[in-house]
């Protein structure tokens, strides 16, 4: 198998694994969002709270979330090791640099993912260790279920009461839909998929996905902030 | 035309450059090496070590001129070699700054000279055919379609000049090393050996310390010959296939 870690230890292969896992996380990010729409049904969380209820029971779920943990880990550790050593590609540095050839998002995937990873640390920390190793949300019962479950709205609704709680997701979101501008069409050039009919057609809906992604995400805190 | 000039001076591999500030008069039908030569003139006639830069053919073919003036890799002109800029798109009293081109890969010799013998490595690693083809066939014996042709003489283009790699946030040889690996595998008489030829290709390209692509695409946009990253998305296609499809 020696073929397996020269391929994925090339200047190629480990490109190929930022594409694969960075599509994987793009997925995720769709999925996780209609979920959290449920947020906004005006059900006083009753419709969340049985979404979240099931994902963090349903066994499925879990092996897939085991996977995603993973493929972030791995998005990140590759991302960071492929950078540092694209920068010490060039020791010496140039006098004047020319920025009009480049996206300041292509240039600095690193900075916003990092970004993006601080705000993850936050987000996780605030709802997904609270709710799966912590007691420190209450139960409820919904009729017609026979079984309680934790009410992850109720700590949704205080977390984005707080004005800076919300000011670290614009920023995380921000970072993201940057992020997102220019991995969506890289991740498809990387693995070889640029083609004269479908590449315009990727890099429109990969404009419109990381402008319209973090959008969706965005009105959650700001709902719970300013109408609610 | 009076310009001032902020030069790039380093004796050779083994000592530290810095930047030499001169004047120069000159005139805005010449091209920026023909105002670099009046420069060396001058210098030589102050008995000064005039600055070293590499020139062959002059009309934009050879790919050896090889600087950053103001930040850019051939000047501030699209698919231009620094030997077709012409002065005339500067203008009395601007200061242009010229560098060498910057990657480890590409270590200083001498003032704007840089080494690029990493591509000839990377070419001698699998940029050719090695089928015996006999003598040249008759025209139109082997038949090509047009739009195969034209895909390959576009790749074919690359002068090998390194600003791609020069214009690369990552220093990276991506756009050079496909355009070389993938132009000879859309023709008969060079697909038998594609799978080898790009394997062994970025085998070498990761040997030399180029950094990886993350597609920018700036090299694309600094590119005098206009290479597209569409033969970047085909290289890793080719690569790709030939890693998870060989035997070995």
């Amino acid at each position: 198998m020696s073929w397996v870690s020269n391929f994925l230890t090339s200047s190629l292969g480990k490109k190929l694994i930022m594409s694969l896992t960075g599509l994987f996380l793009i997925i995720f990010l769709a999925v996780h969002l209609a979920g959290n729409l449920q947020l906004l049904a005006g059900d006083d969380g009753e419709a969340f709270n049985v979404y979240a209820h099931f994902m963090t029971t349903n066994g499925l779920i879990t092996f897939l979330s085991y996977g995603l943990y993973f493929f972030i880990l791995l998005h990140i550790v590759q991302g960071i090791l492929i950078s540092l050593s694209n920068r010490g590609a060039r020791k010496v540095k140039y006098a004047v640099s020319n920025r009009k050839s480049n996206s300041f998002a292509s240039r600095q995937m690193m900075l916003l993912g990092l970004l993006v990873f601080f705000f993850l640390a936050v987000h996780m920390g605030d709802f997904w260790y609270k709710m799966k190793f912590t007691d420190e949300l209450s139960m409820v019962t919904y009729s017609g279920y026979d079984y309680a479950v934790k009410d992850l709205y109720a700590r949704v609704d205080a977390a984005f009461n707080e004005w800076w709680i919300v000011a670290i997701y614009m920023l995380g979101l921000l970072a993201l839909a940057f992020h997102l501008w220019h991995g969506f069409q890289s991740a498809f050039q990387t693995l070889g998929l640029n083609h004269k009919k479908y590449t315009p057609l990727i890099d429109n809906l990969g404009k419109i996905y990381s402008v319209l992604i973090p959008i969706g995400f965005a009105i959650i805190p700001l709902y719970f902030f300013f109408v609610k | 035309m009076k310009l001032k000039l902020k030069i790039w001076r380093q004796k050779n591999s083994d000592t530290k450059g810095g930047f030499h500030n001169y004047t120069v008069e000159a005139t805005p039908e010449m091209s920026f090496l023909e105002m670099l030569d009046v420069l060396n003139q001058q210098l030589i006639e102050d008995k000064e070590e005039p600055v070293a830069f590499e020139h062959d053919c002059r009309e934009g073919i050879c790919g050896t001129c090889s600087m950053v003036i103001n930040g850019q890799p051939h000047g501030p002109m699209a698919l231009t070699t620094t030997c077709q800029l012409h002065m005339r798109h500067y203008k009395d009293g601007d200061t242009i700054v010229i560098e060498p081109f910057r990657a480890n890969a590409f270590p200083v010799i001498k003032d704007l000279v840089v080494d690029r013998e990493s591509f000839d490595r990377i070419i001698q690693a699998g940029g050719f055919v090695s089928v015996s083809t006999g003598q040249a066939p008759d025209g139109n014996s082997i038949l090509i379609e047009q739009d195969v042709a034209r895909e390959a003489f576009d790749a074919a283009s690359c002068i090998g000049c390194g600003a791609c790699v020069a214009a690369c946030p990552n220093a990276s040889a991506m756009l050079f090393t496909s355009a070389k690996a993938t132009h000879l595998g859309y023709l008969p008489q060079g697909k038998v050996e594609q799978a080898k030829r790009v394997r062994r290709m970025v085998a070498q390209m990761d040997k030399e310390g180029f950094g990886n692509c993350s597609n920018t695409y700036a090299c694309e946009a600094e590119c005098p010959k206009g290479i597209s990253v569409e033969y970047i998305a085909k290289m890793n296609r080719d690569y790709f296939s030939a890693m998870v499809g060989s035997e070995d």
